[in-house]
């Protein structure tokens, strides 16, 4: 019988088996920071890099008040997709041009840094690599592929920033046999606009401002999140001596 | 009390039982003075049901049960949560304390259960009280299964169309009857807004109806304690037990501070780690539902995990084990069961053995999953042990529970797991341990070895 | 409870502190469920000042534009329709706006900025309802010989003169409200926002 069979083999081995699954996925910590300094810089980049094929539909342009900009900046140097500060950064792009040009539409961006959360990192992390790990690929439409994201239809829109690179790849064997591609690293063949440093900065400045838009309310949640708990913690001490004060008389 | 708020009194008295019910309730309910930390998960279950129908309340004032399409090409439920979280003022927080408040009522719930568990708080005359618990719990996962499809994010959509597609397994009518659940050939639009009816109005219906059921028939009989000792049979001359004190005011100001201690934890998830680290809130859930990709990866939120991995361990090569059980009661029941129990088991017996060898075995896993909550219910009757409370029963049956709690967390952490063989496996022998355990309780509870059981409960 | 022997002093401090703190913290709890009725970041950006042309309008016309989901006129008074406004200070209930709503810079005998231009919440003050217009003066307005011209509410029979002033002894309690509005250039109004600057 087969699951008796199964049974005595795995018995002893279970408890020791690996619970991780699928293939492994390295990701660098992003610097994520939330400095209106930082999140000004990476509204900045949003709007001209990325919002004009991904919308951030559930954001409101003077929501962008709360990370330090005025209404009228947000008007003169935001503002490309709509004409009131009250409206929402839609995309520039039309979703049947844009599902033609790309083969899907792409997401909108509000609340991405949310859900590329995952076992291997927070969805910060993810964007974090993935903006930077772009590499030249023939093979592809758009010339351009992805080491965190296999075959994705983006080309790499920050690659005047960044430069050009190709990735380099080692053959292995994974003991059974198989052989599996494993990425060994990076090469820039030609220099962008700015430096490894100066493209990392400007990235987790990008990436901070889309934590940032996941939940425009996280920092004042937090706040106001001590501030019950200090209270709560004075309820728990009353009410406790109130407890004993009652419970004396239990015998 | 001044003469006027008497006399006021004394109106309503006379034709309302305000001063009888709050005595027969409150003053002069008397419980165990006994009670320990696990007598807190009554009061905090209440606690989290008020929370979930006040947030629930305002929340619905903004939610929109929509799977169109907006403007921007997302859902308009799934647009509408986000609303809710940016544009309602305090909006974020009503969403965070529903969303949390769902995984903190399994918690409350399971460890209310746990208790009932230890110190045989099922056992007669509380039968009742326990069958009532039993079907709360089953309300409170269709509530909570049809409230996640709310949110109409990734997760939502394919948890429920994996969990509606169970019912296809059923012979003959399931094809059917799951195109009937859903009212459209996938989850659509009209799943949405009838499982937003559900959840909104007519199973929270049914749960407080239960509720109220359960609290009847408690103060009916009383509480239980860690003792397992009935306080009404020792009482004083005035007919109060000796061992009860007024559920007011001692109960109140300890429960208020369960609360207080409750509520602690409550807002820290909350306030500073709302996803639950991705088992609260999914990560997948913040991809709006796409009816034409799967995520690479799905399962269930965390409460539901155990059951799940019970139905995923029901492989066809498992059906051998399941008909070899049924067989084992079957014979039990003709040897040692009454009339009635043997007319039950042989009838289960002659439809279900021969059954798993026609009907495939996802059907036979809806079953096991289903079993496995029913089963709770017959407590009362499988527990054959003299004594009531964790206390006083034997070696026996403490390794018994902590096989069972060991089996039943695996079985929890396997679920929210891809399936492999091995966790396929161990996820198939947990499943039999959870259910011998309350097959073999008839058995090992009369055989383990129990200290007697004191006159009155042990305190201090 | 009145029960003496529970409550001793220890007892009596305790729980009050512990009403004033858990009164406290539900007080807390309420302030998000309260704020959430309150109108929405949606509701506000729908409800922003409005932007209204009124090159186009001729003597004695008005015109209506939407702020806030309220319908607001704009009318263009006459020499006449402005001289009538003086003939009936007598008969209007609140002839200086003294308990009316308007912006400070709205209350003067014309109730506008400019003496031509009237902007005014189309909505009775009595129950809601939208009055109409009335400009012709005299019987054949219907309104009777001695109507100068101005508004006539079909819920009430409530009346208003040119400059939206509620007549004495109608239904309605005060003047039209005048929104916040101001010029953007000589013939571009801004309805709803009136703040310096920009």
């Amino acid at each position: 019988m087969k699951f008796l069979r199964t049974l005595a083999l795995v018995a002893f081995a279970a408890p020791l088996a690996s619970f991780a699954s699928g293939p492994e996925l390295h990701l660098d910590k992003a610097p994520v920071s939330f400095e209106n300094k930082s999140l000004q810089n990476g509204a900045k980049l949003f709007v001209n890099y990325c919002l004009n094929c991904h919308g951030a539909s559930y954001l409101r342009y003077n929501r962008l008040k709360d990370i330090g900009l005025s209404e009228d900046q947000i008007r003169d140097n935001l503002m490309f997709t709509a004409d009131k500060v009250g409206e929402q950064m839609k995309v520039a792009l039309q979703r049947d041009e844009a599902k033609q040009w790309f083969g899907v539409a792409p997401p909108d961006l509000t609340v991405i840094a949310r859900a590329r959360a995952s076992e291997f990192g927070s969805g910060a992390d993810w964007l974090y690599t993935y903006l930077r790990s772009f590499y030249q690929d023939e093979k592809r439409p758009t010339g351009w592929n992805n080491v965190v994201f296999e075959n994705v239809g983006m080309p790499h829109v920050l690659w005047e920033l960044q430069g050009q690179q190709v990735a380099h790849f080692a053959e292995k064997d994974d003991g059974h046999g198989n052989k599996t591609k494993h990425f060994e690293g990076f090469e820039l063949v030609k220099p962008g606009k700015m430096d490894k440093a100066q493209f990392d900065q400007n990235v987790a400045d990008l990436v901070s401002f889309i934590v940032w838009m996941g939940e425009p309310a996280q920092q004042t949640r937090k706040q106001i999140g001590f501030f019950v708990i200090a209270v709560l913690s004075l309820l728990a001490v009353v009410s406790f001596l109130l407890k004993k004060a009652y419970w004396k008389d239990v015998h | 009390m001044t003469t006027k708020s008497q006399a006021l009194l004394n109106w309503i008295d006379e034709r309302f039982p305000l001063t009888s019910t709050y005595k027969a309730h409150l003053a002069e309910y008397y419980a165990p003075k006994n009670f320990n930390f696990w007598y807190f998960f009554g009061s905090l279950a209440l606690l989290v049901l008020v929370i979930q129908i006040v947030t629930g309340i305002f929340l619905v004032m903004h939610y929109k049960p929509d799977a169109s399409l907006n403007a921007a090409g997302v859902p308009v439920a799934f647009a509408s949560v986000e609303y809710i979280m940016r544009d309602v003022p305090g909006g974020w927080i009503i969403r965070y304390m529903h969303s949390t408040g769902a995984s903190a009522f399994f918690i409350v719930v399971y460890m209310h259960m746990f208790r009932g568990l230890l110190y045989g708080s099922y056992r007669k005359p509380r039968e009742l009280v326990w069958i009532f618990g039993a079907l709360i719990f089953l309300c409170l996962m269709a509530e909570a299964f049809m409230g996640y499809l709310l949110p109409w994010g990734q997760m939502s959509f394919w948890g429920a169309q994996v969990i509606v597609n169970l019912f296809s397994a059923i012979p003959l009518i399931g094809p059917d009857l799951s195109v009937f659940i859903r009212g459209d050939y996938v989850v659509s639009d009209a799943t949405l807004n009838r499982f937003f009816s559900f959840h909104v109005i007519a199973v929270p219906l049914v749960l407080l109806g239960l509720v109220a059921a359960h609290l009847v028939a408690l103060h009916e009989v009383g509480s239980n304690n860690p003792d397992g000792v009935e306080i009404k049979k020792k009482k004083d001359a005035n007919g109060i037990p000796l061992d009860g004190i007024p559920f007011h005011p001692y109960y109140t100001v300890k429960d208020i501070f369960g609360v207080a201690v409750f509520l602690i934890v409550f807002s820290a998830i909350i306030f500073f780690a709302p996803e639950g680290g991705g088992y609260f809130l999914e990560f997948n859930n913040f991809i709006p539902a796409d009816p034409l990709k799967t995520p690479p990866h799905i399962a269930p939120v965390w409460y539901f995990t155990p059951f799940y991995s019970i139905l995923r361990a029901v492989t066809s090569d498992f059906l051998i084990v399941l008909q070899a059980g049924v067989a084992a009661i079957w014979v039990w029941a003709l040897l040692r069961a009454p009339a009635l129990g043997k007319a039950i088991a042989t009838a289960v017996a002659v439809i279900v053995i021969p059954g798993m060898f026609f009907i495939d075995a996802k059907f036979w896993g809806v079953v096991m999953m289903g079993a496995g909550v029913v089963v709770l219910a017959f407590l009362p009757w499988l527990d054959q042990s003299p004594v009531k409370s964790i206390r006083y029963k034997g070696a026996l049956t403490k390794i018994a529970i902590a096989i069972f709690v060991v089996a039943f967390v695996i079985l929890g952490y396997l679920g929210v797991l891809p399936p492999t063989p091995g966790r396929n496996l161990t996820a198939q022998i947990c499943t039999v341990i959870y259910f011998l355990f309350f097959a073999l309780m008839p058995i090992y509870s009369k055989l383990d070895k129990t200290k007697p059981e004191p006159e009155r409960v042990t305190w201090k | 409870m009145s029960d003496d022997k529970n409550t001793d002093n220890g007892r009596r401090t305790l729980v009050i502190a512990t009403a004033a703190v858990g009164g406290g913290a539900v007080a807390g709890a309420a302030v998000p469920f309260l704020a959430s009725l309150s109108p929405s970041e949606r509701a506000k950006a729908a409800g922003a000042p409005v932007e209204a042309d009124i090159s186009k309008l001729q003597p004695g016309e008005m015109m209506t534009v939407e702020w806030r989901g309220k319908p607001v006129w704009i009318l263009r008074r006459t020499k006449e329709q402005l001289a009538s406004l003086a003939a009936v200070k007598g008969e209007v209930a609140d002839p200086e706006s003294a308990r009316s709503e308007q912006p400070e810079y709205c209350k003067n005998t014309h109730r506008s900025i400019k003496d031509e231009y009237l902007v005014t919440i189309g909505i009775c003050t009595h129950l809601g309802c939208s009055p109409s217009s009335k400009f012709q003066p005299g019987a054949e307005s219907g309104m009777g010989a001695d109507w100068k011209g101005g508004f006539l509410c079909p819920c009430h029979g409530s009346t208003f003169d040119l400059a939206g002033r509620v007549f004495k002894n109608k239904p309605a309690p005060d003047n039209l409200p005048i929104p916040p509005h101001k010029y953007l250039a000589d013939t571009k109004l801004l309805i709803g926002d009136d703040s310096k600057g920009a």
